[in-house]
């Protein structure tokens, strides 16, 4: 597959790969949230880990690992570094399109962008839920 | 022969090189001995039939058959498809009181051009049992007799794998077959050119092979048809000027035939020490990943297995990642997972290998011009690539804390 230079430019240099922690002490961090999405079975799995700032709601770090193709760890890639110094909020706005776009992915790829875009809203989700936040119900009925 | 490119060529069971040699005796049939071996009345036609008869005794010689036991088709896929639909159109029997047509077996592990003749056959009111081999990927004469009915005319199985290279009870199954009086057919592609045949000791009744996968052109194969002990009669698939005794219908391709017969000469010289040499080179391949790599294992026989293919599955790598990180090797993919660009392998599924969650799997076959300097390069590119896709794998992380993959819910599409 002919993949676009800035699909191998993240292939060969990703950009904040790894975990604030073993799965057991993510899983105790309040700071901390994961996402982990996608299937074995499937070729693809995701896990997003946000660490974000309790004084000012931001999301400071974020890191990723991914099991997949090129697009799809390219994809996260991205993700990891578009998820910096945004709130929960402007996180939580990124589209799958805009990782398309930016990366210009063959259609046959789309589905990593869905699965990058699953992974942001699976890691807030579990921040929040570990901080006693529940989700707006007007961002839930947007995500989907 | 200088095989020094950007990309090393390490998909030998996939096709091979045209070996020059092969090549040199070709040219001469192109241009000046042009004819048609059909043509009995001139010396063009002479010319042309001198050079298919003595392709026809190299290929004879190298199969330890007789030179009107040999068909020429245009490859294993047509060798194939005349074999088994040949044979069973000719030998059908019902039971009686049935409206069956007969039973025919062979395996889930063979090519598409067995697979799907059978599978049509299947359609047309045949009934065809698939054998399962056991992990180790070898089908023996014990599953063979254990499937055998009243009602079996034909058995085909192939000698060599062509994914995981492993090789069945071919001559055992041989065998058995004529002691029953059952028509036993041999998909030797991947066996022919790289291990001795002998038609007669094994008890093969047709034998299918091509000649691009040893060193010969593509677009030409041949099918042995045994004569005696029984006569096997097939039916033509192609109706037309009756060449091939009337098995085979169509002006033959007679630079095909010249280069498929020259390949046989040479490897029949030549594939004693191609092999020594090939599985020193495997065996290398094997040790260093083996070795420098966990979780990683060689797929099928231990032993019972050709000199040049190995088969190798990485666990908790995705099979398309890992193809892009070697970019610059060219060999094949058989992952045991769904992906967009990357067929599952039915093989690796049918011998359980993707039973185990996110492997994926590389084949490397190596040739008559592999250099140990090319294995070590793509030895050491794929075991680097392994590692750096691990470090960005969440499952090898869960894996190492000790979390069982398959308890893990999975959020699926």
């Amino acid at each position: 597959m002919a993949y676009g230079p800035k699909i191998i430019e993240h292939y060969e240099k990703p950009r904040n790969v790894g975990a604030f922690g073993t799965t057991a002490e993510v899983k105790t961090r309040k700071d901390v949230g994961v996402g982990l999405v996608g299937a074995p079975e499937c070729g693809d799995v995701m896990q997003l880990q946000i660490r974000v700032n309790p004084q000012t709601g931001l999301i400071e770090d974020a890191k990723f690992k991914t099991f997949g193709c090129g697009s799809a760890i390219a994809s996260s890639s991205l993700a990891t570094e578009w998820l910096k110094g945004k709130t929960l909020e402007q996180a939580e706005a990124i589209k799958n399109t805009e990782i398309v776009e930016e990366l210009s992915l063959p259609p046959v790829k789309i589905h990593c962008s869905v699965l990058a875009e699953d992974a942001i809203h699976a890691a807030i989700k579990d921040y929040q839920e570990k901080n006693g936040q529940a989700a707006k119900p007007a961002e839930q009925a947007a995500s989907h | 022969m200088s095989t020094r490119q950007d990309t090393i060529y390490l998909d030998h069971a996939a096709t091979t090189p045209c070996d020059p040699r092969v090549v040199e005796a070709m040219i001469p049939f192109f241009t000046t001995a042009f004819g048609n071996p059909g043509s009995r009345n001139h010396k063009f036609g002479w010319d042309a039939e001198a050079g298919v008869d003595k392709a026809r005794e190299q290929v004879a010689a190298l199969l330890g058959a007789d030179e009107k036991e040999v068909i020429f088709t245009s490859g294993a896929t047509e060798s194939n498809n005349l074999a088994i639909k040949g044979a069973a159109y000719l030998y059908e029997k019902a039971p009686a009181g049935s409206l069956a047509r007969g039973h025919i077996i062979t395996s889930i592990i063979e090519h598409k051009a067995v697979l799907d003749p059978c599978k049509r056959l299947q359609k047309e009111g045949f009934d065809v049992t698939f054998l399962e081999p056991p992990k180790d990927g070898v089908i023996t004469a014990d599953m063979v007799k254990a499937a055998l009915r009243e009602d079996t005319i034909l058995v085909s199985l192939m000698w060599a794998n062509n994914e995981i290279g492993t090789i069945n009870e071919i001559p055992e199954i041989g065998a058995l077959c004529h002691e029953r009086g059952i028509i036993f057919h041999t998909d030797a592609t991947q066996w022919v050119g790289k291990m001795p045949t002998d038609v007669e000791k094994a008890q093969v009744d047709l034998l299918s092979f091509s000649g691009h996968k040893i060193y010969g052109p593509k677009g030409v194969g041949a099918l042995y048809v045994r004569r005696r002990k029984p006569r096997v009669r097939l039916q033509a698939l192609a109706d037309g000027g009756g060449q091939e005794r009337g098995f085979r219908s169509g002006t033959l391709n007679v630079t095909g035939i010249v280069g498929l017969g020259k390949a046989c000469e040479i490897a029949m010289h030549e594939m004693e020490s191609d092999a020594a040499r090939l599985i020193q080179l495997r065996d290398r391949v094997e040790k260093a990943v083996t070795s420098q790599l966990d979780s990683c294992q060689v797929n099928g026989h231990p032993t019972k297995r050709l000199p040049h293919i190995t088969n190798i599955s990485f666990g908790f790598v995705e099979g398309e990642g890992l193809m892009m990180a070697i970019k610059d090797i060219a060999c094949s993919s058989g992952s045991a997972c769904t992906s967009a660009s990357l067929e599952p392998s039915y093989v690796l599924k049918g011998l359980g290998v993707g039973d185990e969650l996110a492997h994926s799997s590389l084949r490397l076959s190596m040739g008559k011009w592999t250099t140990a300097e090319q294995v070590d390069y793509a030895t050491n590119k794929i075991i680097e690539a392994v590692k750096r896709l691990r470090d960005m794998s969440p499952l090898y992380d869960m894996h190492k804390e000790g979390i069982d993959l398959s308890k893990v819910e999975w959020a699926h599409h």
